[in-house]
């Protein structure tokens, strides 16, 4: 373990520079955040249906390559101590109940971001007896992350974009 | 002749299903085959159902065959199996749920996947409204003095996917775990049935996000079955290479997580990096970092490049550097061998009865690798092991993984070698799909076990039926019987261990 360790001292880091907030991500906020959060966001990710695909992508921005903490962005455990509900997944009904309670439990002000294709209208899924539709079919959305999934590249945009927007009020 | 080809050949042929038989046999022969389950002379590999039909795939290890059988239910009632045979119950309880198939003496009708959400029952059957709301759902009871109960999910405390397990534990040790699943069933079975072959192997690949080269893969060679045609041998290597680039991706990152479980994170964080640079040479090879929609029927979606082969071979050089001394720091941190070894026992008995596949079940003693039984090209054409282990713990399953690793990066090292010497570079690699009618069926080791799909190919190329099993299914119950008698506090690290797929499993 000493080796690795000091391994980690002596190399260069292998995090990547912060890439830009996405435009389009900005744009879609125009007007949703009107609240300063500081360089702080606590998320509590909810899949509600997803294939597991987006939870992987979202599962690397903890890596050392995107380091998603250094941004002051974190994963919560609780709803009851997230800013942000990141949510994937065309919602399934058996799912929505359960999305729908943990909107609820989240304290205002917060911010809900749909993450994937799935979350955008149901994607792939739409017509199923078993899928209630896209994330905003069951709570409001603020902001749409595409991709299937998103690489963590995307993600990270996307949170940045919600972050600056934060911070401008 | 086995007791199995001898019970296909009693039943009707049912003469377009490759590779293996389908037979449609009476009640009789059905109770014969449950029988076998239930002496253990057979696996179950699959049960299943159609509006009027149920439909069983059955594994005669010893005699290295499988055949499905099927039973025609016009009362829409048939034999349960799981009476019998316990691994069949959630199948049934699910095939109850979507089909409206009941199994006559199935010991618990509770309802699985029908969470009484989607305003009908029955919907891929004879569907009906609902008339009246369905009873609340009750979980299994444990009694005893000082039991108390802890309720977990379906929303978990970290980036997971939904489900609810219900521990009865008496103080920290757990009693009974019980889970209820479904809560992500998307429906994708209906979603495929009438839809073109294209828009089936995209929901194909979405039946579970971190098994979707295996899930194209099934579905690619039952589709490719049923039609009779062959694909370029370039992508048979190239759809191998894509599958042992998933399996090292998966595994990294379970290794790293199960350590991180034990509150060790020096290793999640290094397993971690090694991942992402699986996932970044996938994107440089073939474009999506989990190479989803590349294997598609026919072939695959594109061939790989000079730059991709650069690519994957920097990986493989990382990873033979890198990852032995992760192996060591493991193997020789005693605080996290406390937590690991003896932890969450499987037995051989029951790996064997619920016919588990991957590393939970050649941790406990299952030496079963679908890449081998049925077979499929390339693998015939590579010496390679499959690592059994018989201590059954979370430690075993670590190490089975760390062993396919080392697998899997010489598999790899092969196939680009034999990829660099193919007369047939430049080739095409995707065939057209010739328009046939059929069914077919396959089975194809992911890396979380064994993925079986059966699809029925009608004129125009319609999908009519298709059937996607996770090697979940079998794996979720024991995890049940794995935590009794642990902490509490130790169930992620087991659950961790198995990694099983919810979504594949709610489909």
């Amino acid at each position: 373990m000493r080796k690795l360790l000091l391994d980690g001292l002596l190399r260069r880091p292998l995090t990547e520079p912060a890439p830009a907030a996405e435009d389009g991500a900005l744009a879609e906020l125009a007007g949703a955040i009107r609240r300063r959060l500081g360089r702080s966001l606590s998320i509590r990710q909810v899949d509600a249906g997803s294939c597991n695909g987006c939870e992987l992508e979202i599962h690397a921005l903890n890596n050392a390559f995107y380091d998603l903490e250094r941004f002051g962005i974190r994963f919560v455990a609780s709803p009851r101590h997230a800013d942000v509900l990141l949510v994937t997944g065309p919602v399934t009904r058996n799912m929505r109940e359960a999305l729908e309670r943990t909107h609820a439990a989240t304290p205002d002000p917060k911010w809900v971001v749909a993450v994937g294709d799935c979350a955008v209208d149901g994607g792939l899924f739409v017509g199923s007896y078993a899928v209630a539709g896209g994330v905003s079919s069951v709570v409001p959305v603020d902001l749409h992350i595409r991709g299937c999934p998103p690489s963590p590249t995307a993600l990270l945009r996307g949170l940045l974009a919600l972050l600056e927007k934060a911070e401008r009020g | 002749m086995t007791a199995l080809t001898d019970l296909i050949q009693e039943g009707r042929r049912v003469g377009d299903h490759r590779p293996w038989p389908r037979a449609a046999v009476d009640a009789a022969a059905w109770r014969a085959a449950i029988a076998h389950l239930a002496r253990g002379d057979w696996t179950l590999l699959d049960l299943w159902g159609e509006p009027d039909r149920v439909h069983m795939a059955v594994l005669d290890e010893p005699g290295s065959a499988i055949a499905t059988i099927s039973l025609d239910c016009p009362g829409h009632r048939f034999p349960s199996v799981a009476r019998h045979h316990p691994p069949a119950l959630r199948l049934e309880r699910a095939a109850r749920d979507l089909y409206g198939l009941e199994p006559d003496g199935l010991p618990d009708t509770r309802p699985w996947l029908d969470h009484d959400r989607w305003g009908l029952r029955q919907p891929l059957g004879d569907t009906r409204p609902v008339t009246a709301p369905a009873p609340p759902y009750r979980f299994l009871p444990s009694e005893g003095e000082g039991l108390h109960q802890i309720p977990v999910g379906p929303v978990h405390a970290g980036i997971i996917e939904p489900g609810h397990f219900r521990f009865t534990a008496n103080g920290e040790t757990v009693v009974r775990l019980e889970q209820r699943l479904g809560y992500v069933h998307k429906g994708i079975e209906g979603l495929i049935a009438g839809s073109g072959i294209d828009r089936a192997a995209q929901l194909a690949g979405r039946v579970s996000g971190d098994s979707t080269v295996a899930y194209g893969l099934a579905f690619a060679l039952a589709v490719e079955a049923a039609v009779g045609m062959q694909v370029p041998p370039r992508a048979r290597l190239l759809r191998a290479l894509m599958a042992e680039l998933e399996r090292l991706a998966n595994h990294f990152g379970d290794i790293g997580a199960i350590c991180n479980d034990a509150a060790f994170a020096i290793m999640h964080a290094h397993c971690g990096v090694l991942r992402e640079r699986v996932l970044r040479a996938a994107e440089a090879a073939f474009g999506h970092r989990l190479m989803r929609d590349r294997v598609v029927p026919g072939g695959v979606a594109g061939d790989l490049g000079a730059e991709g082969a650069t690519a994957i071979r920097a990986l493989l050089a990382e990873a033979h550097r890198s990852f032995p001394p992760l192996v060591a720091l493991y193997d020789e941190t005693a605080s996290l061998q406390e937590r690991t070894v003896s932890t969450g026992f499987l037995g051989e008995p029951l790996a064997r009865q619920y016919g588990a596949g991957g590393f939970v079940g050649r941790a406990s003693g299952r030496t079963f690798d679908a890449r081998r039984l049925p077979g499929y090209t390339p693998y015939d054409e590579f010496d390679f092991e499959v690592p059994v282990r018989t201590d059954g713990d979370v430690n075993a399953r670590v190490w089975i993984r760390i062993q396919e690793v080392g697998q899997s990066l010489a598999l790899v090292e092969r196939i680009l070698e034999r990829l660099a010497e193919g007369a047939d570079s430049g080739s095409p690699v995707l065939a057209t799909l010739q328009g046939g009618t059929g069914e077919g069926s396959a089975l194809v080791e992911g890396f979380r076990g064994d993925v079986l799909a059966w699809v029925r190919i009608g004129s125009d190329g319609i999908v009519e039926r298709c059937r996607l099993r996770d090697p979940s299914w079998f794996q979720w119950p024991l995890l049940e019987a794995a935590i009794e008698g642990n902490i509490v506090a130790d169930f992620p690290l087991c659950n961790k261990s198995f990694n099983c797929s919810y979504s594949g499993h709610d489909l």
